[in-house]
């Protein structure tokens, strides 16, 4: 076959290429389907995911650019595209019981999700501002859909409404920061805008303001925070699971690169906003979780204090704080995947219960699934030897280098406060009288909780691997 | 010897909690095996460690029984070994839980095989603070411990047990934070956490400071001092008997350990500058919580605040840093490791039998328990620190040692002694002495031979240690001189560098 020139070369983009084409195969498949129930549709995507995966592991090492500057994949990108898809596969496994007991059983629903993951993963990759939006929204516009995927419910269609209005003025001043930037450096690439940006100067900090505000609304930063509770709650379990796995890795790469690798000559400029920014997360994660009884909403509050907690490693700006970033990003999804597992295992009398008190006496009633949710919560709140701790460590280690001690002293007081609630959770299921007895767990989901609930668990006799991954990872951006 | 004989140790507790974790559920029997592995574990690794006793040098102050392996990839390994500093209380720990496992037998009735895994797995992580080499694997192993302890205050405590848990917990993870930061700023200043490195690495000034009163923070909750003890009466209190025994005889200890290990070898300076405020705090912890505990009508409580006072001595002899305080503060925390235990166990053994703690409950029990009365007077002369008890040696070694520093201090420590005397005795006199006048206590009966198991050797080791204190005090002798050593000549080169400074 002749090269026609032009034509960009194809193969850095491949997993992307891959999930895209099979999402529209599996549309079609949905569509001129007859029967209506089964999950023929589901697992294929999870196998899709799969083999994206697979590729972006065979693909030629190295740091690959395709897309005129566009599309860059480098290990920080191999890195968070991992997680990414890890993120998504998970989610629609967990997914299977749920929607077949609610009668949801809807082919749109694996479809969205991989086209969101598409989106994430052209956002990761993303070596310009065009590329970054055109990620952003793929990525976006499923997620509005699928959390109002429950079309008959109110709460999911509110949840739906409210993210998209909120994504949307998001994405606005996202566009609006993106072209600011681009009129005081003169190009969108990030390379080249951290040629031109040496000096600040006023439009572009205005610029990077604006920008930093869409960043922050993805990763559900204070102060652009307000939609994840809502939507948390409102949305059904399971595509809560993927709102807090998948998007949030694609969000964290989504504020990483462009920050490190645009803009390194205005450090100190963009600095005082991460600093804020984390310190923000970290103590209204902490305090407003205490009074919540809704297990997904607490968890939208814990989430909202983990990105502040991952933030501290970017504002660090350093080798050593991005690869906290990632392993925070990582050891966080294993986190939240586990305990979003734990919360779609909270079934009774056929249908869910979402009240932290309907955890009352697990520790009796269910010994194993009390343990390893403990487990997570301890880990959640980073207390050694659990994974979190290492997770904590590596953003709080960078910060004291980079000399934020300010910082890092916040972050670990609000820490403490965080883990009141953690604990809170804790001391239901281990010292409170037994409630009723939750119906089995589905395998899929016990799964899910039994490989993460290890991973949180033995993290620390190995943990090597991934640390090293992140470091090659992180440096791939500098 | 190639076995690694320190990890073995450490992590045998753990394959013995995996071993009760995998017995299937049947009610008795699994009771009944769960309490027999996790005795039998915790005898196995006491005879592991009482190897370690054997082939230790004490001649040496080197590490001993290094194991090195990569861990976080980079500076920071899997280091273990002890010093003469570190091994008494690693076998302390060993040598506490089999008698901790048999004072639960009967009073545990409740979910007895979590019981036993939470002990199992807290005393891994107790002999892994005292073994680790390591900085972050110090911090793993010393944090890790408020897991196992929280859901043991919290599962087997209490009335108020939630509470007291929840105020363990937050304290101690508040405290010990803070010296998580100062352990990253001495890996960025040093380049490594190997303890055996940063020993000898002299941090600058400014730094030591901070570090200093980061590790304060965090050790002074633990260990506990004035005015950050108000957790300890809570957690005792509510702990059940062997959560109690394990709280005042070892965690407290890994406070004093730390002090030992970090504070006065790693930042000699600001150990030097700062002493007058450990002083200041352990003469106030002496003196006020001596009085609090003349004031208490429950029996745990008035232990629990007579540990506080005695704790003020150890970190008094700790800071006055010479030979006989170190010493002293060591001796101080290995037999009040004894003593307080032995008394947490007599208190659990009529507590067991009458359901309360209340002081007022009790009266004339010589008359139906003399071997109760026996034991519990031996632990109580030991308390008060009467010669030839553990307690004497361990409280007049580091007030000689702070008498040389600092006279008034040791002169106001001794008023606690007195102090201690009052409220020990008395204590003794309302539960012990009088006649039995009270009808509930007409039928209670003497010590079985399961708790004479428990206090046998504990009182003999008070009297024998309060005789022939040597064994412990020439196991740390070398490793006391060579910090002392450091010390000195650290503070001498500040002193000497800080007289060139001026005009």
């Amino acid at each position: 076959m002749t090269q026609t020139p032009g034509l960009p070369e194809l193969l850095p983009a491949l997993p992307e290429l891959v999930l895209v084409l099979g999402a529209m195969v599996l549309l079609l498949a949905g569509v001129f389907r007859r029967r209506e129930t089964s999950g023929g549709i589901e697992s294929a995507a999870i196998l899709l995911l799969i083999v994206a995966g697979a590729i972006v592991v065979w693909l030629p090492s190295g740091t690959l650019v395709t897309f005129g500057g566009s599309f860059v994949l480098d290990s920080f990108a191999r890195f968070m595209k991992l997680l990414a898809l890890t993120g998504s596969a998970a989610a629609i496994l967990m997914s299977f019981d749920y929607l077949i007991r609610e009668n949801q059983q809807r082919f749109e629903f694996p479809v969205l999700i991989l086209l969101s993951t598409a989106g994430m993963m052209i956002l990761i990759s993303a070596g310009d501002l065009i590329a970054l939006y055109l990620g952003l929204e793929l990525m976006s516009l499923a997620l509005y859909v699928v959390a109002a995927i429950d079309r008959d419910s109110v709460r999911s269609t509110e949840a739906g409404l409210k993210y998209f209005v909120l994504g949307a003025l998001s994405s606005g001043m996202l566009l609006y920061g993106a072209s600011l930037v681009y009129g005081f450096t003169g190009t969108v690439s990030f390379s080249g805008i951290a040629k031109a940006a040496r000096e600040p100067s006023l439009g572009l900090v205005f610029g990077i303001v604006f920008l930093f505000a869409g960043f922050c609304f993805k990763v559900s930063a204070v102060p652009f925070h307000m939609w994840t509770p809502d939507v948390y709650e409102g949305a059904p379990t399971p595509v809560t699971a993927f709102f807090a796995a998948a998007p949030k890795m694609a969000g964290i790469a989504m504020f990483v690169r462009p920050t490190i690798v645009a803009f390194p000559g205005v450090l100190e400029q963009w600095q005082q906003i991460v600093v804020f920014v984390s310190i923000a997360s970290m103590a209204l994660g902490s305090f407003a979780a205490i009074g919540q009884r809704n297990f997904k909403r607490l968890m939208a509050y814990s989430s909202i204090g983990h990105m502040g907690f991952a933030l501290i490693g970017l504002a660090a700006g350093t080798p050593e704080g991005v690869q906290g970033v990632l392993v925070y990003a990582a050891i966080y999804l294993a986190m939240t995947l586990g305990t979003f597992a734990c919360i779609l295992a909270m079934r009774r009398n056929g249908s869910m219960v979402e009240d932290i008190g309907d955890l009352s006496g697990l520790a009796r009633t269910k010994p194993t699934m009390a343990f390893f949710l403990a487990m997570l919560l301890f880990s959640l709140a980073g207390i050694p030897p659990l994974a979190g701790f290492f997770a904590k460590f590596y953003v709080f280690l960078a910060a004291i280098q980079a000399g934020l001690f300010t910082l890092a002293v916040i972050g670990v007081v609000t820490s403490v406060v965080g883990a009141y609630y953690y604990l809170a959770i804790v001391k239901i299921m281990y010292f409170d009288e037994p409630a009723p007895r939750f119906e089995p767990m589905p395998r899929e989901v016990g799964a899910v909780l039994a490989i993460t609930g290890l991973f949180n668990l033995l993290f620390f006799i190995y943990p090597a691997p991934l640390v090293e991954a992140a470091s090659t990872a992180a440096r791939s951006l500098f | 010897m190639s076995w690694p004989i320190l990890s073995v140790t450490t992590f045998l507790p753990l394959v013995g909690a995996l071993l009760v974790t995998a017995l299937p559920s049947d009610g008795k029997a699994e009771q009944r095996n769960a309490r027999w592995i996790a005795l039998w574990t915790t005898l196995v690794t006491f005879a592991i460690s009482l190897i370690l006793l054997y082939r230790f040098d004490p001649t040496s102050f080197e590490f001993q029984f290094v194991e090195t392996q990569p861990w976080l990839g980079g500076a920071i390994t899997y280091h273990m070994g002890v010093d003469g500093i570190a091994l008494p209380f690693v076998v302390l720990t060993t040598g506490l839980m089999p008698i901790c496992i048999i004072a639960s037998w009967n009073p545990i009735r409740r979910r007895v095989k979590e019981y036993m895994i939470a002990f199992l797995v807290l005393e891994t992580l107790m002999v892994g603070t005292f073994a680790a080499l390591d900085l972050v694997l110090f911090y793993l192993f010393f944090e890790g411990g408020l897991i196992p302890m929280f859901l043991i205050i919290g599962v087997w405590g209490g009335p108020r047990r939630v509470y007291a848990s929840f105020k363990f917990f937050l304290y101690t993870l508040l405290g010990s934070v803070l010296m998580l930061l100062a352990i990253m700023a001495m890996y960025w200043d040093a380049g490594t956490t190997d303890i055996a490195v940063l020993l000898h690495h002299g941090f600058p000034r400014s730094l030591q400071t901070w570090a200093w009163l980061a590790f304060l923070a965090s050790f002074a909750v633990k260990l506990p001092m004035w005015p950050v003890h108000t957790w300890l009466p809570d957690a005792h209190v509510e702990a059940p008997t062997a959560g109690s025994v394990i709280l005042a005889a070892i965690l407290l200890k890994m406070g004093g350990y730390g002090f030992l290990r970090f504070s006065l070898p790693m930042f000699p300076a600001a150990s030097h500058d700062l002493a007058p405020l450990v002083f200041a705090l352990s003469v106030i912890a002496v003196i006020y919580t001596s009085l609090v505990a003349l004031a208490q009508e429950d029996m745990k409580k008035l232990i629990a605040y007579s540990s506080v006072a005695h704790m003020g001595f150890v970190t008094m002899g700790i800071f006055a840093a010479t030979t006989q305080g170190v010493a002293g503060g060591i001796f101080q925390m290995i037999s009040h490791g004894l003593v307080s235990a032995a008394l947490f166990l007599c208190v659990g053994v009529v507590y067991d039998r009458m359901h309360t703690r209340e002081i007022a409950a009790y009266g004339g029990l010589v008359n139906r328990m003399p071997l109760y009365a026996a034991a519990f007077m031996v632990f109580t002369l030991a308390n008060v620190a009467l010669p030839g008890t553990s307690g004497f040696v361990g409280e007049f070694l580091s007030l000689i040692g702070t008498f040389r520093v600092n006279s008034l201090v040791a002169t106001l420590a001794t008023i606690g002694t007195i102090l201690s005397a009052a409220y020990a005795l008395w204590l003794y006199r309302k539960v012990v002495f009088g006649t039995l006048s009270k009808p509930s206590l007409a039928a209670i009966k003497d010590l079985d031979y399961r708790e004479m198991i428990t206090l046998g050797p504990l009182v003999a080791l008070t009297i024998l240690f309060g005789i022939y204190p040597k064994p412990v005090l020439d196991m740390s002798a070398a490793s006391v001189a060579q910090l002392l050593d450091g010390y000195n000549h650290a503070v001498g080169a500040a002193k000497t560098a800080a007289l060139r400074g001026q005009p």
